[in-house]
């Protein structure tokens, strides 16, 4: 589960705007990653028996778990690596091309 | 309340950091050196400090484990010299880059090959640009005095920028002097527990330190560093007026001259051979002599302003280099010489190489330095004490 | 008795989030694994390198965590400086973790990090093994394995890709008599997760040396990054093993190897390998085995 809100884009307009040191506060997102993907995985809730493959080995960690059963794919952030599927014994999660969704 | 001992450079520095309160010391020994980090280990194993003293296994590693307790807001010290210098030099601008108030004594000592352990300046102008204030004593009081004064100017929240105290090697850091050490209860006073400053490392805000920044952000990470260096002229003669209030000495801001009002010519130093130029200078006027002397205390960030200002209108100048950047000449001379130009400066500039390696700077040598400037004759670089012909 | 970690019972909160790794990053995987028991309390020190490429590139900060960026060969010496500052400033049970690629540890990490364990001071030293320098564009490093092709090794007519084998980087972190080291895959992830469990609660130095194969420097399918991880154990090219009170032990121990040459074959690194070369790697594999299981079963 993320637990952090999207930061803008810091604007500088004088020196005083830049920050001390080559320091920003830890988890300052400000772009997503979903540009990247090709493919994207889809998830089929009924063939899902809940091992929780998918969201332990999302490198990522694009898969959130909402309760023992429910797992959420985060496509802002999900790059479409494929892993999640090619772990899903029970084939819940297949990879469709981006432009085909 | 104070007290009076003998004590050598070495020994003034631990002190002085001893009655700074650092919470972190990270140090690895290398002569002549080694006395301040013996003294600091005994007073940690002694229980008379209470404070973390890291055993590293390198300069590299002293430095960068200095940079991990600076970067969570502990106050911290290392020490160093010469080859160790050069080899954590890699930590040095990621020091500063990252506004680390980490103050370090460096012991100033000659770079290898040929080997040689003894004083000269060399070390200390190889990592010039590393964004580190570079201070240099002329005894042992200033030394443990600046050590006070370098943890204050170094975590103000204006400045957070490291601090290297240059103490010449040997002529300082092995010879005893009467020094005056300040009581514990004054310097708390003077120099309260560091005050952490936001950027860094904590609990509360998580904060991810030394970054990287690409072309569209990086130029003004550095100018903003570049910028806030020059705030700390006033800082330091700030802090050096409170210090005087206290403890009453005072060592003077960035710059000092010594009879230089009227002068027609003058001499500029660094370090320990200030004293003897002072005697050269006094005997000079005994004779009738316009001599004077300009003391560089800084030369990161480098007192363009004060510089000129103390120079005046003298005939000529000479710049006393005990380094030497080779194809060129002396770095201080390079500094001074070019900040006087942008002055408008009209006189003429000697650079005078001396005391490489340790060798003796005499004061015949100031004598003929002093005699060089009156008479304004021989080349641009001139070099002193050679033993043999060039 | 601590409680064993799995997929069920960790932390569902994620603490490294949004990284430019490549897609089917194994170092990346096993970042997040380790935080998720480390917890967003730990201070992280990362080197120069993927990890810190990826996740330090303003203004995108990947980590919940306080975290840092090391000089290349620090993350040992700044991990320890950071648990000393922590400590000295009054925080109790401060947790300080470093992470550093292969070359990060094997060769221009291994001075300070042998530094550190020798201090002997609580810190957690995390080594993900992607078997070469990936940040750069692949090239050999002290854990590239025999045989496999690097832009510095490459497989040239005279010489098939690097001729040396890993160093016993594990060994050599134990040889210091340190108070917790193992060996991981994140094919084993559970076995990781516990791991990084016993290294959070162990007094001293821990190491912990984890295999995290790299799609872009491998050849491989992004979708496959864990397959590999897993198949490397079963094929005995790599082994799950721990040091702890001085002894060491080996975690699983395959009856029979799962076949080398279909491994290696799903990795370009090693397509150009021939079948001589194969079982000189199958050789090495049953040398160390011998020896594991004589000095360690």
């Amino acid at each position: 589960m993320k637990d952090f809100k999207m930061s803008p884009r810091p604007l500088w307009k004088s020196l005083s705007d830049v920050p001390m040191g080559s320091s920003c506060s830890s988890f300052h997102i400000c772009d997503t990653n979903a540009a990247w993907r090709v493919f994207r995985p889809v998830m089929d809730y009924s063939l899902c028996i809940g091992c929780h493959q998918c969201y332990l080995l999302c490198p990522d960690g694009a898969i959130h778990k909402e309760d023992a059963k429910v797992f959420r794919i985060d496509y802002d952030f999900c790059k479409g690596c494929g892993i999640c599927a090619n772990q899903c014994k029970p084939g819940a999660i297949s990879m469709v091309k981006e432009d085909q969704v | 309340m104070s007290e009076f001992a003998f004590l050598n450079g070495n020994e003034a520095v631990a002190w002085g950091v001893r009655l700074s309160r650092p919470h972190v010391i990270a140090a690895y020994p290398i002569t002549p050196q080694t006395k301040a980090v013996e003294k600091l280990s005994s007073f940690v194993q002694n229980g008379e400090m209470d404070c973390k003293y890291l055993h590293v296994e390198s300069e590299h590693s002293a430095m960068a484990c200095s940079i991990g307790s600076s970067s969570v807001g502990a106050r911290t010290f290392t020490a160093t010299s010469s080859q160790g210098l050069l080899y954590m030099s890699e930590g040095l601008p990621y020091a500063s880059g990252a506004r680390l108030p980490i103050v370090m004594m460096n012991a100033n000592r000659s770079i290898a090959t040929p080997w040689n352990i003894y004083g000269d300046q060399m070390d200390a102008m190889h990592v010039l640009n590393s964004g580190w204030v570079q201070l240099f004593v002329e005894d042992a009081q200033e030394a443990l005095d600046m050590v006070i004064q370098s943890f204050k100017l170094a975590e103000n929240h204006d400045i957070l920028t490291p601090v290297m105290i240059n103490v010449d090697g040997f002529v300082l850091t092995h010879t005893y002097e009467k020094v005056e050490i300040p009581g514990q209860e004054l310097v708390d006073s003077f120099l309260p527990a560091i005050e952490k400053a936001p950027h860094l490392m904590n609990d509360q805000d998580p904060m991810s330190l030394c970054i990287s920044a690409g072309n569209q952000h990086y130029m003004e990470f550095k100018i903003k560093q570049h910028r806030d260096m020059f705030k700390v002229f006033e800082q330091l003669e700030s802090i050096d007026r409170d210090f005087e209030k206290s403890f009453g000495r005072s060592h003077g801001g960035a710059a000092a001259g010594y009879r230089n009002e009227d002068a027609d010519v003058i001499l500029v130093t660094t370090g320990s051979v200030t004293g003897t130029a002072r005697v050269v200078v006094d005997s000079l006027r005994e004779q009738g002599i316009k001599a004077g002397l300009v003391k560089l205390r800084l030369l990161r960030p480098f007192p363009s302003d004060d510089l000129f200002e103390l120079i005046g209108k003298a005939g000529a100048v000479g710049i006393l280099d005990k380094n030497i950047s080779f194809g060129f000449e002396g770095t201080v001379y390079t500094n001074v010489n070019s900040s006087l130009l942008q002055k408008g400066y009209r006189g003429r500039t000697f650079n005078f190489i001396a005391g490489l390696g340790g060798r003796d700077i005499t004061k015949e040598n100031i004598e003929e330095m002093f005699s060089a400037l009156l008479e304004q004759k021989g080349e641009t670089v001139q070099y002193f004490n050679m033993g043999c012909a060039l | 008795m601590i409680k064993k970690l799995n997929a069920r019972n960790i932390d569902a909160k994620e603490c490294f989030y949004g990284h430019k790794a490549c897609g089917g990053c194994g170092e990346s995987l096993a970042l997040r694994l380790a935080l998720k028991v480390l917890g967003e309390e730990a201070y992280l020190s990362l080197p120069a390198g993927c990890m810190a490429a990826v996740s330090f590139i303003y203004p995108n900060m990947a980590f919940k965590n306080n975290a840092v960026i090391t000089p290349f060969a620090s993350t040992a010496a700044v991990a320890t400086g950071i648990a000393a500052g922590l400590e000295a400033l009054g925080k109790e049970a401060p947790l300080s973790v470093g992470f550093a690629g292969d070359g990060g540890t094997a060769d221009i990490g291994i001075q300070s990090l042998s530094g550190a364990i020798d201090r002997g001071e609580k810190f957690i030293y995390i080594c993900t093994d992607n078997e070469a320098y990936m940040n750069t564009g692949i090239q050999k490093s002290g854990l590239t394995p025999f045989g496999a092709a690097t832009t510095t090794t490459p497989a040239g007519k005279a010489i098939h890709g690097c001729v040396t084998e890993k160093k016993n980087m594990f060994e050599i972190a134990a040889a210091h008599g340190i108070s917790y080291a193992a060996t991981a895959s994140i094919g084993y992830p559970e076995d990781f997760l516990n791991k990084v469990q016993k290294a959070k609660e162990c007094d001293g130095p821990a190491y912990i040396h984890i295999y995290t194969p790299c799609p872009t420097g491998w050849g491989h399918g992004s979708e496959i990054t864990v397959d590999l991880a897993k198949e490397v154990v079963d094929t005995g090219l790599w082994f799950l093993a721990e040091y702890e009170n001085g002894e060491f032990r080996l975690n699983k121990k395959p009856e029979n190897f799962k076949p080398v040459a279909d491994h290696l074959k799903r990795q370009a690194r090693f397509r150009h390998l021939s079948e001589i070369e194969i079982t000189q790697i199958e050789e090495m594999r049953d040398r160390k085995w011998e020896k594991m299981l004589k000095n360690w079963g």
